[in-house]
């Protein structure tokens, strides 16, 4: 191509994708320049669904402000709670019962597995297969049944509270995540058998989408989408926060950067996830569920920062308190927003196809985004 | 490093900084026209190399607006916090998009939300407020709307 | 064993038609009888198409919903069997939306040249013994060039819909439906070359002792996959999707139609993937020629039971559940992918192969 990649001149073909296009799984609104089928330019257009939560929090308590996170990434919601009480945690010191803590792990890992599998689906039907999406949801609404049971909710559970968790386990619980584990491995092979061998995918998934280490520090991508290239940012790793210290586990690595390895680190991640399931599924300690902590709780003059890793990525909650009931300034470090701006780098001189394959390995959910 | 460490370095780079250490990490206040220079040595002196630029905020204190750029190295795992207080009435900081490339999008953030202007920006529009918005800034604290916002 | 032939012959349905043709020429002057008779099967093939459409996409999504672990329609009329009435209702009082700057005559156009050539291409095919439209010592060719026709309906239908996203899936179309024509074209031709007649009649009759693809040795079954792959390519189903690719192009070419516009279009596609199949299952898999093994004259005599028609439409239904299984399980092409797979190995391979087949028909080599 004779002209330079990333400049809009006269002819060039500039389309919407969305806010409603069938590739964008939301309301996204992609501006495409294309020269042909070659993408040039990948400008995203944001706040279709911008709620302003960080606004919102600004009038809620400590207590209330962590339902409204759970409609952030609606696909992790737990570890959203989870890295909002950890903040308020940190900044009254208060120690979580170990019961509890085991309780947030496996919930954890059985939200990043439920929304592996979604993203798993979603992105088989952004390359055009659309058999994977049912086999996902099977697998899904098996652990929606679990936290239906013990949460009382399937999508936005808000069972993580400063101090604990809201309630205890179901009686059911570990009898039905062991089935659901036994269930699972019969299963987990049909992925691989369905799509990950298949040739047409590996050549629609390999070499496209390149992003090196640097670019990903540099866009600050987290999640398995730096974990493609070869980034070590798992949060879980390298600031232990409840007991992932004592759980042993992989971080999982690949090198190449391209669609495919995003694609492996989030089914090897599955696995490990399992792992971590399986150590402690049988080990939860008797005890309290719950800290006791006061019924208003007023977080110290200061500035507290916590961080977890989503499904998606370094999710971190940045409080500024004043001293009173409801934080002064409350920021949202949301990974989808980091990684959606590596895009138009990523994108830059692919064909379209692979711009929505990308997109599909990006793992995007708009909510997180847009906040 | 420590913190004790970060500082003596910081000090050695930007003779003007001042320190607060009450929190987690090492928070530094530099003057908005020492940034840009700040900022290239954060990112390239051998001990230091903040590479990853985790997190933009900017804070309304009703007398000033107050910058938080959240750093971490991913050689050697420290982290600090580089707060740069601005004039509320015309916030104006440098660009740091250029060094890195994730600011761009957290700048524009800023930009509409606070109405903080980053000069030599490559880029700065409205990202998530729609076309066509003017003037006023909804996450300062005088922003009101009667007709979206609810009042607890 | 007169009476055996005869048992078959009664189930056959050229009785039929000879009875309504003589009936009708008894009746009526020559002139009027055929005139009679163009109207009798202009009804049937519409009759027919419709019946197609409804049975095709009710078979799609069973089919894909056996795939899907899931139920399918299973609502209206039993086991679900009325859902595409139901939906054809809908479509049918829906309304037809024409955008503003659209170009109007060639937007309402396109839906009913998709639809003509689809019925165009019924007319030489064999549906059983002595029961098609009409005879031509043409056949392959006509098909082959009317087929052609159907690339001019979605250039027409996106570049009059005034959308980018239809422009991109009529363009990505004209590129796809032209490439594999060529290897459509050869696969047949090598058919064409072991019968050395281009009558459809012609090759049934000579798989009388069996079908080429049992005949004709690897070269045959190398332009069997070929032809499956060309087809499925030619009429725009996934893994070669890409004018409609959903997840790119929202609906590719077809993104501005509603109601029956649509329907004409959808219902195009699934008629198209009938004719296909049966060209195939006539050119490879000896039409509505029942399984017949050299000169085992009781094990023919046995197969010859079966009605031809049953055994026409099993092997053309064989082959669409063919075409169906790629699409739910393979994800679709990259465009470059596309055109890559037919320039450099598709066409290479065929032109290859039908030096192997013109020398295996010079020498004799097939049964």
């Amino acid at each position: 191509m004779v002209e330079e990649i990333g400049t809009t001149t006269e002819g060039d073909l500039i389309i919407n994708v969305g806010p409603q296009h069938p590739a964008t799984h939301g309301v996204l609104h992609l501006v495409i320049t294309l020269n042909g089928e070659t993408v040039k330019k990948v400008e995203p257009h944001l706040g279709y669904i911008h709620r302003s939560i960080e606004k919102m929090c600004e009038s809620l308590t400590y207590r209330q402000f962590i339902y409204v996170t759970s409609r952030m990434d609606y696909l992790s919601s737990h570890i959203n709670n989870h890295g909002c009480a950890l903040c308020v945690e940190k900044g009254l010191q208060i120690e979580v019962p170990a019961r509890a803590q085991v309780i947030r792990v496996i919930m954890d890992e059985l939200t990043r597995i439920a929304s592996h599998e979604l993203w798993w689906g979603a992105m088989a039907m952004d390359i055009g297969a659309f058999t994977p999406f049912f086999h996902a949801f099977r697998e899904r609404e098996s652990i929606n049944d679990i936290m239906e049971e013990t949460c009382g909710a399937r999508l936005t559970m808000n069972y993580m509270v400063p101090g604990g968790v809201m309630i205890d386990i179901h009686p059911n619980f570990q009898k039905k995540v062991k089935d659901f584990i036994a269930f699972y491995r019969t299963k987990m092979n049909e992925s691989d058998e369905l799509l990950t061998g298949n040739i047409i995918f590996q050549n629609r998934m390999k070499g496209v989408g390149l992003l090196s280490k640097e670019d990903a520090i540099s866009f600050g991508c987290t999640g398995p989408t730096a974990r493609g290239s070869g980034l070590n940012c798992d949060i879980r790793k390298l600031y232990p926060y409840e007991i992932y210290n004592s759980v042993t586990f992989e971080e999982v690595l690949e090198t190449s950067g391209d669609s495919l390895a995003r694609y492996m680190v989030r089914l090897r991640e599955i696995k490990q996830s399992i792992n971590i399931i399986e150590q402690l599924i049988d080990n939860i300690p008797e005890g309290d569920f719950q800290a006791k902590t006061k019924a208003v709780l007023k977080l110290p003059k200061g500035e507290f920062y916590s961080r977890v890793e989503t499904a998606r990525g370094e999710f971190g909650v940045y409080i500024v308190s004043e001293g009173g009931t409801t934080p002064y300034r409350i920021k949202f470090r949301s990974p989808g927003f980091a990684n959606l701006s590596a895009l138009d780098h990523m994108a830059r001189g692919s064909k379209l196809g692979d711009l929505v394959a990308m997109m599909g390995t990006l793992d995007l959910v708009i909510p997180d985004i847009d906040r | 490093m420590t913190n004790e460490e970060l500082k003596t370095t910081i000090t050695e780079l930007i003779a003007t900084a001042a320190f607060d250490e009450t929190g987690e990490w090492l928070n530094v206040v530099v003057d908005p026209k020492e940034w840009l220079t700040l900022a290239l040595q954060l990112q390239n002196h051998h001990s230091l190399y903040f590479d990853y630029l985790f997190c933009v905020t900017c804070i309304d204190w009703k007398t000033h607006l107050t910058m938080a750029y959240h750093l971490s190295s991913t050689s050697y795992r420290h982290n600090i916090v580089i707060k740069i207080n601005l004039d509320r009435e015309a916030p104006e900081v440098e660009t740091v998009s250029h060094l890195w490339q994730t600011a761009n999008f957290n700048e524009r953030e800023a930009y509409e939300m606070f109405g903080v202007h980053f000069i030599n920006h490559p880029d700065l529009r409205l990202l998530i407020l729609p076309d066509g918005w003017e003037g006023r800034n909804p996450m300062r604290k005088d922003f009101e709307d009667p007709v979206n916002m609810i009042r607890l | 064993m007169f009476e055996v032939y005869d048992l078959s012959f009664m189930w056959s349905l050229s009785n039929i038609t000879q009875t309504i043709n003589s009936w009708l020429n008894q009746t009526f002057s020559p002139t009027w009888a055929l005139i009679f008779e163009m109207v009798i099967v202009g009804i049937c093939v519409i009759s027919l198409f419709a019946i197609l459409g409804l049975v095709l996409v009710l078979m799609e999504r069973k089919v894909s919903a056996w795939m899907q672990i899931r139920l399918g329609p299973n609502r209206v009329g039993p086991k679900g069997m009325l859902q595409s009435f139901a939906d054809t209702l809908k479509l049918l009082v829906k309304e037809g939306l024409t955008p503003n700057g659209a170009d109007k005559f060639l937007f309402n156009l396109a839906p009913f040249i998709a639809m003509i050539v689809a019925m165009l291409l019924m007319a030489p095919i064999a549906f059983a013994r002595d029961f098609k439209m009409w005879d031509m010592n043409i056949g392959v060719l006509y098909v082959t060039a009317v087929s052609s026709i159907s690339v001019i309906s979605i250039l027409m239908a996106g570049w009059a819909s005034n959308n980018k996203y239809s422009l991109m899936g009529a363009m990505r179309s004209g590129a796809q439906i032209v490439s594999y024509e060529l290897s459509a074209g050869l696969a047949i031709l090598s058919i064409v070359v072991l019968t050395g007649s281009l009558n459809l009649n012609d090759i049934i009759q000579s798989q009388a002792n069996g079908w080429w693809i049992f005949k004709g040795h690897i070269p045959v079954l190398i332009s069997f996959v070929i032809f499956i792959i060309a087809v499925t390519a030619e009429t725009n189903r996934a893994p070669f999707d890409l004018a409609e690719a959903e997840s790119e192009l929202t609906a590719g070419f077809h993104t501005e139609y509603s109601g029956m516009k649509f329907a004409l279009f959808f219902l195009a596609e699934y008629v198209n993937v009938f004719i296909v199949c049966a060209i195939g299952a006539t050119l490879f898999l000896g039409g509505w020629m029942p399984f017949h093994i050299g000169n085992w004259q009781g094990f023919n005599h046995i197969m010859d039971y079966i009605p031809s028609s049953i055994w026409f439409f099993g092997k053309t239904f064989f082959l669409i559940f063919l075409i169906m299984w790629f699409r739910w399980t393979f994800p679709r092409l990259r465009i470059d992918q596309l055109l890559n797979l037919e320039w450099k190995y598709l066409l290479p391979i065929s032109m290859f192969n039908i030096i192997l087949v013109t020398a295996m028909a010079i020498l004799g080599w097939h049964f």
